[in-house]
């Protein structure tokens, strides 16, 4: 505990306000580069070709994000300059550059996402002016306004602004009632969960962008009836869907807790007019798989950060009704897993909080740690613990499967710790990296 | 046009110029730009990152204290920050937004100074210019502020200006080039800035001559030649001859008080061998060739001033400028950053070199210390 700080970095969760643990300040940023960022969300979009339009400073971490997924083909930038905000062509520069890279690629893409910077916003750029005089001239190739604007990230996080904009390139198709959608993912939810197994057992055929492997796949996602979301980042993105092409949605959050788990599935059978499947069995492995990981880890502590799931403090109190030992949990606010939360801190106070940013974390990692196993690449990393579960935003993992998945996941890493370093400065979990070369 | 890139990267900005020249020195940097920027430097522009901790912040900006022109909330947070971690100075600097909103990085830096009561620097980037212009006015602002005149000079000390990992990927690099000054009878006074403290810096004037090793090192060269009268070298030891001619100019400067610009030197015409990089490193290792037979010529697309590089030597900054003038010269060798190979003439050899401030860590494992012999050890297995 570093309560001698202006700023404790850390707080215990009796003491915590639940829309936001920590007084903001400045931040640091670890050595952890397994989240996604909106270069490796583009690339999910096939055949598209992404443009960046923004300062040196900002160019510089797409453009190595490219080059470390070994992507730099798909991707070009136009620098900004102190004059083109005041010289009167601020638009024009973003029309005629991309003119000018369009020209220069063999192979023309189906889509750019065109991405401005926070200074285009701020200097009152006509956006839509920009992509309307490139479809103009490129009519075969969709243009999509996209946003690198980190600064407006409290009016919307960048990822959902993203995830929302790679969505805009659909048009509306005919209704298919024997298709569906995952929305807002950037890695397959895995076959095994539940999840798809109800979809693809109904005889549906399940859309997903990370599933599509060209840009007719990608443009038959607007066919869908539904739109299944269970990110919150995703709301964005299926608000838009539902606006512009009709599509419902049914939200159906990433949860840990069995009962939350079987609400989703009736809530989602109910939508898609289907029985509700028995989910004995699963309930059953999953509560084996947990009891089996319990066995082997023992009391030893855990730690878990809100880069591992989209709902820490669940996960948390799943694994606490287990008889686990979590110990801290490294996030920000509690956003919508405030219901655990409160739970968590009438029912297990002394867990301790952690910001994932705070300047007093600079050396958290260094600080002494008992053996500790981590649930994520934060709490790897502050906690410096070579045992730790490696995957971020829930990994694909989803419903009983899931849980028996990140159980049989934490078993693992008790066993067999981890080349932390290695791992950890991996940049986009799951992408190609120059750096395995 | 000028601004248009197909495909090759960027080079580090500005700000990661700052954080890169102070990592060392035990200050707190703390870069005015949004949430979650701070990465970019942290991952793809300091090697150090992982390993060894500084205390370089983001403010975390906002749209809404962007637009109200809350300079208070960095302001307050700059000083919240120091008094939990006690640095030996701030320095403070911008990125694109706080110049659209017209900080006055100077003014924030006077008020977080008589708050804080630890001596504050502004530092006047705004992300859209080169690390060398970053790096060169952080280092000249060290030398102004802790280099105290000599009470006595130490001859054959050297100050060696203008070391940071953007153009020493290879962090063994300063390392051999100390050695190398050891071993040609020269003392090192003060390394700006790796590997010395802030006192060891203090003492930089006790030289009788600088080594300015890379741009960013040029500022305060010249800094320390107005106001101490130290004259400075500019140059790589790269190369036993061009090592050995590097080390004579070291002498002549101590000895006359002038100044030399021996990565200039190019032998030889019709160049056939092109670099491209950072004007002093690529000077010398062009240098480093003509004397060994090759003449070779430098695209140095980053600032530079003219007197480092070559006659026939090219300024070609963007993309396609690059790729014209590779395609007038007709190079069959060109050395260059790996992320170059993109934009070569179609018959020219590449050999691989690659350059932190360029690709970042993607070819890490393959940075090259080039200094005095091991250069050609390296030019013979790369041609093998």
């Amino acid at each position: 505990m570093n309560m001698q700080y202006e700023k404790p970095a850390s707080v215990r969760i009796s003491e915590a306000d639940p829309n936001g643990f920590f007084v903001s300040g400045l931040e640091y940023s670890p050595p952890v580069r397994g989240m996604w960022n909106i270069v490796h969300m583009g690339m999910l979009v096939p055949e598209a070709h992404q443009i960046y339009c923004c300062a040196q400073g900002c160019l510089r971490g797409v453009i190595l994000t490219a080059a470390e997924m070994n992507t730099m083909e798909r991707l070009s930038w136009i620098s900004l300059t102190e004059e083109d905000m005041f010289n009167g062509t601020l638009e024009e520069s973003i029309v005629e550059g991309t003119c000018e890279i369009l020209e220069k690629l063999t192979d023309k893409p189906k889509m750019v996402p065109l991405f401005l910077s926070c200074m285009h916003l701020f200097a009152g750029c006509d956006f839509e002016g920009v992509i309307s005089d490139l479809s103009a001239r490129y009519p075969d190739i969709t243009f999509v306004d996209c946003y690198m604007t980190p600064t407006m990230r409290t009016t919307i996080s960048p990822v959902a602004q993203c995830s929302r904009q790679l969505y805009m390139g659909l048009q509306p198709l005919p209704r298919n009632e024997n298709s569906v959608n995952i929305i807002g993912c950037d890695r397959p939810t895995d076959p095994q969960s539940e999840l798809v197994k109800i979809i693809r057992g109904a005889g549906l055929t399940l859309r997903d962008l990370p599933l599509c492997e060209s840009y007719d796949d990608y443009l038959q996602m607007a066919e869908s009836k539904l739109n299944i979301l269970y990110l919150p980042t995703a709301h964005a993105a299926a608000d838009a869907l539902e606006e512009r092409l009709g599509i419902p949605q049914i939200y159906v959050p990433a949860h840990f807790l069995f009962d939350r788990i079987t609400e989703n599935y009736r809530r989602l059978c109910e939508a898609l007019a289907i029985p509700c499947p028995d989910f004995t069995d699963a309930c059953a492995a999953a509560d084996r798989a947990l009891r089996e990981t319990k066995s082997v880890i023992g009391d030893m502590p855990l730690a878990i950060d809100y880069t591992a799931v989209t709902r820490p403090f669940e996960l948390a109190q799943l694994l606490c009704e287990y008889g686990f030992d979590v110990r801290y949990i490294i996030a920000e606010a509690a956003g919508e897993d405030s219901e655990s939360f409160l739970w968590l801190r009438e029912n297990r106070p002394e867990i301790v909080l952690f910001s994932p940013t705070n300047v007093n974390m600079l050396h958290q990692d260094s600080q002494p740690h008992e053996p500790m196993l981590a649930i994520g690449q934060k709490a790897a990393y502050y906690f410096a613990t070579d045992r730790f579960v490696n995957f971020v935003v829930n990994g694909g993992y989803y419903g009983f499967a899931g849980v028996q998945q990140i159980a049989e996941l934490m078993t693992d890493a008790f066993r067999h710790p981890k080349n932390r370093r290695a791992l950890l400065r991996h940049k986009g979990f799951g992408c190609d990296s120059c750096l395995l070369a | 046009m000028r601004q248009v890139t197909r495909i090759i990267p960027c080079y580090a900005a500005d700000t990661s110029g700052v954080c890169s020249a102070l990592y060392e020195l035990g200050g707190m940097i703390a870069v005015h730009d949004a949430s979650g920027v701070n990465s970019t430097y942290a991952t793809h522009d300091e090697p150090r990152w992982e390993q060894n901790h500084a205390m370089i912040y983001v403010s975390g900006l906002t749209e809404l204290d962007a637009i109200l022109g809350n300079d208070e909330k960095y302001i307050a947070d700059v000083v919240s920050a120091a008094a939990d971690q006690n640095p030996a100075f701030l320095a403070v600097c911008g990125s694109p937004m706080p110049m659209m909103i017209g900080v006055d990085f100077d003014a924030v830096a006077a008020e977080i100074e008589q708050r804080s009561g630890i001596r504050t620097f502004a530092l006047h980037t705004n992300g859209m210019h080169s690390y060398i212009e970053g790096a060169a006015e952080a280092l000249l602002a060290i030398a102004e502020e802790y280099v105290q005149p000599a009470s006595q000079k130490i001859r054959n000390g050297v100050n060696i200006l203008g070391a940071t990992p953007l153009d020493s990927g290879n962090m063994q690099q300063i390392q051999s080039i100390r050695a190398w000054l050891a071993e040609n009878g020269f003392s090192v006074v003060s390394c700006f800035a790796m590997g010395d403290d802030l006192q060891t810096l203090g003492r930089a004037a006790e030289a009788a001559v600088s080594l300015v090793i890379s741009q960013t090192g040029l500022a305060a060269a010249q800094y320390f030649s107005q106001r101490f009268g130290i004259p400075y070298v500019c140059g790589v030891p790269v190369g036993l001859q061009f090592s050995a001619q590097l080390a004579d100019a070291l002498r002549c400067a101590a000895d006359t008080g002038e100044s030399a610009y021996p990565c200039a030197f190019r032998s030889g015409s019709g160049a056939k061998t092109v670099l491209i990089g950072e004007s002093i490193s690529a000077g010398s290792l062009a240098a480093a060739l003509g004397m060994d037979g090759t003449p070779a010529s430098v695209i140095c697309p980053l600032p530079h001033d003219e007197k480092s590089l070559g006659a026939a030597d090219s300024g070609a900054a963007s993309e396609q400028d690059i790729a014209d003038v590779l395609a007038q010269m007709q190079p069959e060798t060109v050395i260059a950053d790996p992320l170059y190979r993109f934009i070569l003439p179609e018959n020219a050899r590449l050999i691989e070199l690659p350059h932190y401030a360029f690709s970042g860590r993607c070819f890490e494992t393959k940075m090259p210390d080039l200094t005095a012999g091991r250069f050609g050890t390296w030019l013979r297995e790369v041609q093998a």
